[in-house]
């Protein structure tokens, strides 16, 4: 970096009549762009992720390994041997996209509520970044481009990993990425607006125990949910982990347009797509409320 | 020996506590029926019949059962003595507030352990009426089913509360959950035994859940024999042992 010139030259700053462009000069200074200012904000993130990745690898790939060893394989055989797979399918090939999917959705969620009230309250890091001249919609989209990052590479090495035991037929199963991503968001959002909503944080455990238990485990990641009583499959289909499901098996299988599964992939992006932008809205507003009252 | 004496007002204060967050609560006793319902029923669809390690053909759902109420005993008992005790140990300094009462850092022990199991037989409780009127029950040995639950709940109770004296941070509590997830998934829990290679099988018999899960569905499946002997003595010097532990950790953290 050159040093800071005594005197700026003065055919310069009368080119631009503006503040100066170079942030080493004296005098007003140009404001930050979105990407300087959320790129800033993620940088807090990443700091705390130095610290904290080693006890995340282990969580994020012991989990599914263990599902998948013990759900893919082992309840796998008495699946196929009993009916020959699912709908021709051998059990291991699908039963992994349901178990990345319901991952995605155990990963975005406990991202988006102890560790968000840890900002909001216990440690108020959130007032902190909006004490820099940064905004609501910034600390949002910083949180959520780090989360997005975390569940991709999570999900791609599972992906991989899934592999090496046989259980990806095919290369589309990368589509399972920005699925992944996308289903992760439609939790982030909204629990997001929730977390900015609420005061303590015993909701969490019920949510985690009342709704993603039951959402992993009757959205159709174990067992194709027509084998549910009639009244609880309108349930499934609300649910964004159903859709996210519903949208990575095809592509898992090799083909991701496939239309004989269940309501077609647009309707699948758009329900998921709509979670996002409610719960985005929302989730600005309850910050922009409990943040900059 | 065996009288409460003031650990009831340990109790007491657990049931206290509780009042007010009772979904929390009643939520502990949701977690093995929607497994029931979705494993057992659901994916039993697919699998229909299973032959257990007895060698009796029975129905996928009654198979896992059985496997549910020994893994929410154990779930019961590990939770509360893990996450509740370590809060009450380091940040709310509530044991050091009994302790200028007349209790003992034994009633405190004591007290804490059977409330968990408390808390663990009311789950055991309700899980196995839903057993019940589902019609996964075979046998009236089944009535054993609540004591033998009590017991796997002592012996997770014991062991765990010994663990917990020794963290520090909550970052260490993952280890539990590295501990206990493996043992849900591979106790026989959703698949008999017999699909592990022998190797294998000899480290299943090693771990506690086990023989938790082999005195339950010997009980509810009516397929009794003197090895279910074997596995109440394993779990019984568990709960002894881990007791023990507990009981020696606790009276020198909370006293020196």
């Amino acid at each position: 970096m050159s040093a800071v010139p005594d005197a700026p030259d003065v055919s310069d700053v009368s080119s631009d009549a503006a503040a100066p462009q170079s942030r080493l000069l004296p005098g007003e200074r140009r404001p930050m762009s979105l990407v300087e200012r959320v790129w800033g904000l993620i940088g807090f993130h990443l700091t705390l992720l130095r610290r904290t990745w080693r006890g995340l690898v282990i969580s994020r790939f012991l989990t599914p390994v263990l599902f998948l060893a013990a759900m893919g394989i082992g309840v796998g055989r008495l699946v196929d041997s009993a009916s020959g797979g699912v709908d021709g399918v051998p059990y291991l090939q699908y039963v992994v996209p349901g178990i990345v999917m319901a991952s995605v959705m155990q990963w975005a969620v406990s991202e988006s509520t102890w560790p968000v009230m840890t900002l909001i309250k216990w440690n108020q890091m959130y007032a902190a970044m909006l004490a820099a001249p940064t905004r609501v919609a910034d600390v949002l989209l910083a949180h959520w481009s780090v989360i997005s990052f975390g569940v991709a590479w999570s999900a791609g090495a599972f992906i991989g990993i899934a592999a090496l035991f046989g259980g990806v037929p095919s290369w589309w199963a990368l589509l399972g990425i920005p699925i992944a991503v996308l289903t992760a968001l439609a939790f982030v959002a909204p629990l997001f607006w929730f977390a900015a909503k609420t005061q303590n944080e015993e909701g969490f455990t019920t949510i985690f125990r009342l709704v993603i238990t039951p959402l992993m485990l009757f959205s159709g990641t174990f067992f194709p949910i027509a084998q549910l009583p009639g009244w609880m499959q309108p349930i499934a289909w609300v649910t964004p982990l159903w859709h996210g499901t519903e949208l990575a098996r095809p592509a898992f299988l090799g083909d991701p347009l496939d239309p004989g599964h269940g309501a077609g992939w647009a309707v699948h992006v758009s329900v998921l797509a709509a979670y996002v932008l409610i719960g985005g809205w929302g989730a600005h507003r309850a910050f922009r409320a409990r943040l900059e009252a | 020996m065996l009288t409460l004496g003031l650990a009831r007002f340990v109790i007491l204060r657990n049931i206290t506590g509780f009042r007010r967050s009772w979904p929390v609560f009643l939520s502990g006793f949701f977690e093995p029926v929607f497994y029931l319902f979705s494993i057992g029923v659901g994916l039993g669809a697919l699998i229909r019949t299973v032959t257990t390690d007895s060698g009796s053909v029975v129905p996928y759902a009654h198979f896992v059962a059985p496997a549910m109420l020994a893994t929410a005993a154990m779930n019961g008992a590990i939770m509360d003595v893990t996450f509740n005790v370590f809060h009450k140990l380091k940040f709310a300094k509530l044991y050091d507030t009994m302790l200028a009462t007349p209790a003992s850092s034994r009633d405190i022990a004591v007290g804490e352990v059977t409330w968990a199991l408390m808390r663990g037989g009311i789950y055991s409780a309700g899980f196995l009426l839903v057993a019940l009127a589902m019609g996964f029950v075979h046998s009236w040995w089944a009535v054993l089913a609540l004591p033998a639950a009590l017991v796997i709940g002592a012996a997770f109770a014991g062991v765990g509360m010994w663990a917990t004296t020794y963290m520090t941070t909550w970052q260490q509590f993952e280890i539990i959950f590295l501990i206990v997830q493996p043992l849900f998934l591979f106790s026989a829990t959703f698949f008999p035994l017999s699909a592990y290679p022998e190797a294998l099988q000899w480290v299943v018999r090693a771990t506690p859940l086990y023989h938790g899960v082999v005195l339950e569905r010997g009980l509810m499946l009516g397929e009794v024999g003197w090895g279910l002997l074997g596995s109440l003595a394993y779990l019984l010097v568990l709960a002894v042992v881990g007791m023990w532990g507990a009981g020696r950790r606790i009276e020198k953290l909370l006293l020196t």
